[in-house]
């Protein structure tokens, strides 16, 4: 579903991503860890072509993001994405955030989009939210709109960039519910995250970043019992001993 | 000690109305005209494309470094005549549809600074969002950043449009008939100067002074 090829982005003279390479197939959950500066948000924002990079290739569905040819805003509507600090626009209500892209992208009729958009707000229990204002949520209830909205185009993948790190503690677990709900229905995830919770309910692969770098790309199991290398080591045992459930 | 003499004014209340229908039309046209080319100029300064950029800045710079009463000057000069050529002679004033013309071209440089700040108060998170959408950049200017921009904007549009309204008066070297114009000219005709002068003052700072006190309240309203 997503291959990422030797992809490599500078800014300027500093080297963000150093020949990263990595694949997400259709279905799969792979979370991406590692230290703040690792490049890991970077990475996700090349997938749909949010960052530009200037090595590599990345292919999602078979369709290249790098190449100048490519139809950006069509490939960027089939892939879903949530941001850290939500990004839901403030001067629209919750459901017309819901079906904005689905009229004026997808040309959706007004009534299937908003019959569209009050399911999912179901699905992540804020139906009764349709009416307000974002800035009448909390910040737990406004991720989940988020991720509504991005629902609400019917990806083929999700992307989430530190879904929950810009969330008060007790806000993080009604996140990631919808989340795990999700993987468990078989949505294909690339999650930037430090729940390491997550990872292990839900996760097929764990890729850790550092520098730049791609430093382990392993499955779920063999990445929490025995990290490949000192820095994964070092990672998990401060993020675990942080007191983050896991 | 000067008397006043006041009693010109009620006689002259008809013509002063018209002079102010006329004010307020200069203002209505460079209000909108101004703010629609103004968002353009801005959309267009703040593009990747160097030549769009620097032609925008170019437009604002050279507006904002000429005098009004100067830009008022030329396009009366110029555009009757470029009417007359496209056109023949056309039945409406000349002088006022340069003045409009004018006021509207020179409004949209100040306009375009304004707007060009409130796009930018609007965080990048929200261009991110609209493209991660699949929204084109046009889309998302259009539908999430400028209503957004607009939003925080208007009590400095409306205080622009305030300045605007006063800068009418300077029409008068056109030889206009608007609010001042006709204050003026029936003053002098009546030997009354004063008298009208300070009334055609005394209006321009009631509606001036009422609509600061309305965008005051709209800037309480838009912080809580």
């Amino acid at each position: 579903m997503i291959s990422i090829k030797a992809v490599s982005k500078w800014y300027g003279e500093f080297n963000v991503l150093k020949e990263c390479s990595t694949a997400v197939s259709k279905g799969e959950v792979v979370v991406v860890c590692g230290p703040s500066g690792s490049g890991k948000s970077t990475l996700i924002k090349c997938v749909n072509g949010l960052e530009a990079f200037q090595q590599g290739e990345i292919f999602v569905d078979g369709i290249s993001v790098g190449a100048r040819n490519t139809n950006l805003s069509k490939l960027r509507s089939r892939v879903g994405m949530v941001f850290q600090h939500f990004e839901l626009f403030p001067h629209l209500t919750v459901i017309q955030n819901l079906t904005i892209a689905q009229c004026k992208v997808l040309r959706r009729g007004s009534r299937e989009a908003n019959e569209k958009g009050l399911r999912l707000l179901d699905v992540v229990g804020l139906a009764a939210h349709a009416e307000k204002f974002p800035a009448q949520l909390s910040g737990g209830q406004q991720q989940r709109v988020a991720i509504a909205r991005a629902l609400a185009m019917d990806p083929i993948a999700m992307l989430f960039d530190e879904p929950t790190s810009a969330l008060d503690p007790e806000m993080i677990k009604e996140v990631l519910d919808v989340m795990v709900k999700l993987a468990q229905e078989g949505m294909t995830m690339m999650v930037v995250t430090h729940e390491m919770g997550f990872a292990r309910e839900v996760a097929h692969r764990v890729i850790f970043m550092d520098q730049g770098q791609i430093v382990e790309d392993r499955l779920k199991a063999d990445f929490f019992k025995s990290p490949g290398t000192d820095r994964a080591q070092q990672f998990l045992s401060k993020i675990l001993s942080h007191g983050v459930q896991a | 000690m000067y008397q006043f003499d006041w009693s010109s004014i009620p006689g002259a209340l008809p013509y002063l109305w018209q002079g102010m229908v006329r004010t307020l039309q200069i203002t209505g046209v460079a209000i909108v005209v101004g703010i629609l080319l103004g968002t353009l100029i801005a959309v267009a300064r703040l593009s990747k494309s160097s030549i769009l950029s620097n032609l925008a800045a170019l437009y604002v710079n050279g507006f904002r470094s000429i005098p009004l009463v100067m830009v008022l000057l030329w396009f009366y000069l110029l555009v009757p005549q470029i009417i007359s050529r496209l056109f023949g002679q056309p039945g409406v004033d000349i002088r006022l549809l340069s003045a409009f013309v004018a006021f509207a071209l020179f409004e949209a440089s100040y306009y375009a600074e304004i707007i060009r700040a409130g796009i930018q108060s609007v965080s990048r998170g929200q261009v991110s969002a609209g493209l991660a959408l699949g929204m084109t950049s046009g889309q998302t200017m259009r539908l999430i950043i400028l209503p957004q921009a607009f939003r925080r904007m208007t009590p400095l549009l409306l205080t622009q449009a305030i300045i605007l309204f006063q800068d009418t008066s300077l029409v008068y070297v056109i030889g206009l008939a608007e609010f001042f114009g006709v204050a003026y000219n029936t003053g002098n005709r009546d030997g009354t100067l004063v008298e009208l002068l300070i009334f055609a003052g005394a209006i321009y700072f009631a509606v001036c002074f009422g609509a600061s006190m309305v965008v005051r309240s709209l800037q309480k309203k838009l912080v809580s």
